[in-house]
């Protein structure tokens, strides 16, 4: 199917036109009347289902980002009464503190709405979809249509797990792992309730909105190239997100099974993770299945999981650290072949999660080796990063320091990565602060960090408008501040010995010299919090009253999303779709500052 | 599509798919891939929960009955005329397809409502087999059955087990029938005639066999092991 016929077969659904083929009509013939509901509701269009996903990725963002101000007021304050939590919580915060049931539904939907609704499908969601058919060079998807049922299903899951929160019992608390016995059990924690069961058919919606966005993502890029866009000259992000679309459909299925057997344990009396449990002093009649089983199957996703998240960050940052340290991007193979790598041994380390729940020993000992071996190519890529704005001619926006501030935090939080992989450090350090602070700087942060630069780089592309650049640089100081200030004192505490996970440390008297630590930690989490409300402000603003774009390529980028118009209608290019004849990266080639990759290779051009 | 395929063509240099195949068709294949894995997991689930098992039941044993044959002991006589309808509906579909790619729409129609004649006959059998058990009390939670050793059954791993996956490909089995019925409807109206090619045929061709090739595993983890 070319490209042409993408945008036919779509005009046919729409209106039942029919056109003829391959007789050379351009994308901007397309006069439909386009209704509000068409336009904006149900679209088509991949560069609007790509703001629907960001918006409603913002928003879940802010819920879910307020929810860990809620828990660190209750860890950063554990005597203070704050009556205002009553007004907005009920019975969960009698007054005015919010209750251990409250605490770990808080703690879990933080987890899940950040992992999976914001970083999964707000950041990769709006991304590939704006970013793989403009770069690529193609009117729109391989199938709108399903493009457009994965932005459904996605809405669809986000629909149920919102109004998990207002059940009577609570949602799910028993942390976004949801481990069996606990999750198996309504007995066993009123979380694990009817909240419970909206969790899990919420994700089983999720995974088929994951599904359909992915398979789409993969056949654009295999099938949908335009004219010279080989493999080796497509932009970095486009190879990010084509991997990260590879782990989703691999690795998803395995978790949509563990749910299906977490279903029927809690409701079909079978015992796929139950065995010998004792509930309130009452013995289950279970017997013969295990817990560990569903900590496989949650894992072989879980891990995969964290890569879907950052390797899409990754690649926008490969992208704008070329464009505005005005070099090409260093180690080009290198690059892809350290994604590939990633996403090969995301498959194969996942038992480190597990090393303290009984693991034999010696297979663990093929997990360390594994897990360390993942060093190996995010440190490649690290190198190349720093490589590439080394002596760069830097053009300090907020999409350029995001970038940096990306490197800066992978760094900080792949290091403590290394010590996590060794399962004899483990030991000490599972389920402690520790963990806590590895994964938010190393996963959290460094995607939010991705998922802000690519923001505000990509603004103008969405809008037509830039958004506000003071406020940006203000959003990223007291961000990058901010976010080391929460995290890294996080390790000490791991260190010490500290859990993650508990509602009350008061009565061990060993952590109560990290009483001020953590209401300093609370204190900063509050100050960022109310930041990227700043940046919520900012974002909105700038949709209606930004300053204007007055030239299509207003970073002065090789890639092909400049060369449309400043507000491209569906079809991208009026007109044919431009011929590729070099790769993304030409900046400061021959002493021209950029070549575009539309531009054909002179016999006199140096070669890279 | 319509670049014409000169023998110094490059593949991989965007402008065409480099497999020389439709988007849709693509999606497929990688949608057969991943759901590969969905039933991977649970198969695998299963192997590791029965390899930790101390005792299993017999499959001849259990699975010994067929329809309106009372007490006679015809082990595994029924599912293996399951077996063999939904590999003759395999057949008939690549006879459909084939039918397909000659423009033949009678023909195309002809097998395809072959096809959907064998699954359903599968989902009926899979029907009585399921009513059969419920009968003699397995059900999910519930695993009537002695182990082979004579032993009484320590868990219900293998009832719970055994529904859920057979559940699972019966489901898709189903989704396989809807699908194709959608397609003859199709085919009957000349939608594809009319397109110029039967290219969905193909595509719902690849799911059936998908699902028979799963049953060749499912079959071969609970019946035969
Ligand atoms: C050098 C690379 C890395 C290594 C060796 C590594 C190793 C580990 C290990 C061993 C754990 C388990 C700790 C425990 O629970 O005891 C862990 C947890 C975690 N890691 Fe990493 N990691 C690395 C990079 C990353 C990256 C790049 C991400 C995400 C983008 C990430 C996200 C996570 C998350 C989310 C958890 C915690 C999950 C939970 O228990 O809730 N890690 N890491
Ligand atoms: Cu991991």
């Amino acid at each position: 199917m070319s490209n042409e016929a993408t945008l036919h077969n779509q005009d046919l659904m729409h209106h039942g036109v029919e056109h003829g083929h391959g007789n050379g009509h351009d994308g901007h013939d397309h006069h439909h009347e386009e209704t509000f509901i068409s336009k904006y509701v149900f679209s088509m269009d991949h560069k609007m289902i790509a703001k629907q996903f960001l918006i409603t990725g913002i928003i879940w963002a802010i819920i879910g980002a307020f929810f860990s101000v809620l828990f660190r007021l209750q860890l950063g304050y554990p005597d203070a009464t704050f009556p205002w939590l009553e007004s907005i919580l009920g019975h969960w915060a009698e007054g005015g503190r919010i209750t251990a049931e409250a605490y770990y539904a808080l703690v879990t939907m933080h987890g899940t709405i950040l992992v999976f609704f914001v970083l999964t499908a707000g950041l990769s969601g709006t991304f590939s979809n704006l970013l793989i058919p403009l770069q690529v060079g193609a009117r729109d998807m391989a199938s709108p249509f399903m493009n457009m049922l994965s932005y459904w299903f996605f809405f669809l899951a986000s629909c149920l797990m919102m109004s998990s929160l207002f059940v009577q019992t609570g949602p799910a608390s028993g942390g976004w792992t949801s481990y069996p016995p606990l999750s198996a059990l309504g007995d066993a924690s009123i979380g694990s309730k009817i909240g419970m069961d909206l969790w899990l058919m919420s994700m089983a919606i999720f995974v088929v909105s994951s599904l359909l966005g992915s398979l789409n993502y993969i056949s654009t890029i295999l099938n949908m190239r335009t004219k010279g866009m080989s493999m080796t000259k497509m932009p970095l992000t486009i190879w990010a997100f084509f991997f990260t679309a590879v782990l989703g459909v691999l690795s998803f299925p395995v978790l949509l099974s563990g749910f299906v057997l977490l279903l029927f344990d809690r409701h079909g009396g079978t015992s796929f993770y139950l065995s010998e449990i004792f509930v309130a002093g009452k013995v289950l009649p279970n017997e013969g299945g295990s817990a560990i089983l569903y900590q496989h199957l949650f894992w072989f996703l879980g891990h995969p999981e964290v890569y879907i998240i950052i390797l899409p960050a990754m690649g926008i940052v490969s992208e704008i650290l070329a464009v505005s340290s005005r070099k090409p991007i260093f180690g080009y193979l290198a690059m892809v072949g350290s994604i590939f790598a990633i996403t090969l041994l995301a498959f194969l380390v996942w038992a480190h999660h597990m090393f303290v729940t009984g693991l034999n020993p010696f297979l663990g000992a093929f997990f360390v080796l594994l897990t360390l071996l993942i060093a190996v190519p995010s440190a490649i890529k690290v190198f190349n990063w720093i490589t590439t704005i080394w002596r760069g001619n830097i053009r300090f926006t907020p999409a350029s320091l995001f970038s940096i501030g990306f490197v800066s935090t992978f760094i900080s939080g792949g290091l403590t990565g290394i010590w996590l992989g060794n399962s004899a450090i483990d030991i000490h350090l599972h389920d402690t602060m520790f963990v806590i602070a590895h994964f938010h700087i190393v996963m959290g942060v460094s995607a939010f960090f991705g998922m802000f630069a690519g923001i505000y780089h990509w603004f103008p592309k969405l809008y037509g408008r830039y958004m506000n650049q003071t406020l940006g640089f203000i959003h990223f100081w007291i961000t990058l501040v901010g976010a080391y200030l929460i995290f890294w004192p996080m390790h000490y505490m791991g260190m010490a010995g500290m859990p993650r996970r508990y509602f009350d440390y008061s009565n061990w008297q060993s952590f109560n010299m990290f009483g001020g630590l953590n209401e300093f930690i609370s204190f900063v989490v509050i100050i960022v919090f109310a930041t990227q409300l700043l940046f919520v402000f900012n974002f909105f603003y700038s949709i209606f009253k930004g300053r204007k774009l007055t030239t299509p390529n207003p970073w002065e980028a090789t890639t092909l999303e400049w060369t449309t118009p400043i507000n491209p209608g569906h079809g991208n290019w009026p007109g044919e779709i431009p011929e590729v004849h070099r790769w993304a990266y030409d900046y400061s080639k021959d002493g021209k500052d950029f070549i575009p990759q539309t531009v054909p290779v002179s016999p006199d051009e140096s070669k890279h | 599509m319509d670049n014409a395929v000169t023998a110094k063509k490059k593949w991989w240099s965007g402008g065409h798919s480099p497999f020389s195949v439709s988007y849709g068709k693509l999606m497929m294949w990688y949608f057969l891939i991943s759901d590969a894995f969905t039933f991977g997991a649970l198969l695998i689930s299963y192997g590791t929960q029965r390899f930790m098992a101390q005792a299993w039941p017999d499959p001849n044993v259990v699975f010994h009955s067929f329809p309106l044959m009372g007490h006679a002991n015809l082990p595994l006589v029924f599912v293996s005329l399951m077996t063999f309808i939904l590999i003759m509906s395999s057949v008939t579909m690549v006879l459909a397809v084939h039918a397909g790619h000659h423009m033949d729409q009678k023909a195309t129609a002809r097998w395809l409502i072959l096809t959907i004649i064998g699954g359903i006959m599968f989902l009926s059998c899979q029907a009585w087999e399921w009513t059969h058990l419920h009968e003699v009390g397995a059900w999910w939670g519930r695993n009537p059955f002695p182990n082979h050793d004579g032993s009484a059954p320590l868990s219900t791993n293998f009832t719970d087990f055994f529904f859920t996956i057979t559940g699972f490909h019966g489901l898709h089995v189903t989704s396989g029938v809807v699908l194709n019925i959608i397609v003859l409807i199709n085919v009957l109206k000349g939608t594809y005639q009319h397109r110029g090619h039967y290219e969905m045929v193909e595509k719902v061709g690849l799911y059936w066999h998908f699902v028979d090739l799963v049953w060749v595993f499912v079959f071969t983890c609970f019946y035969l092991l």
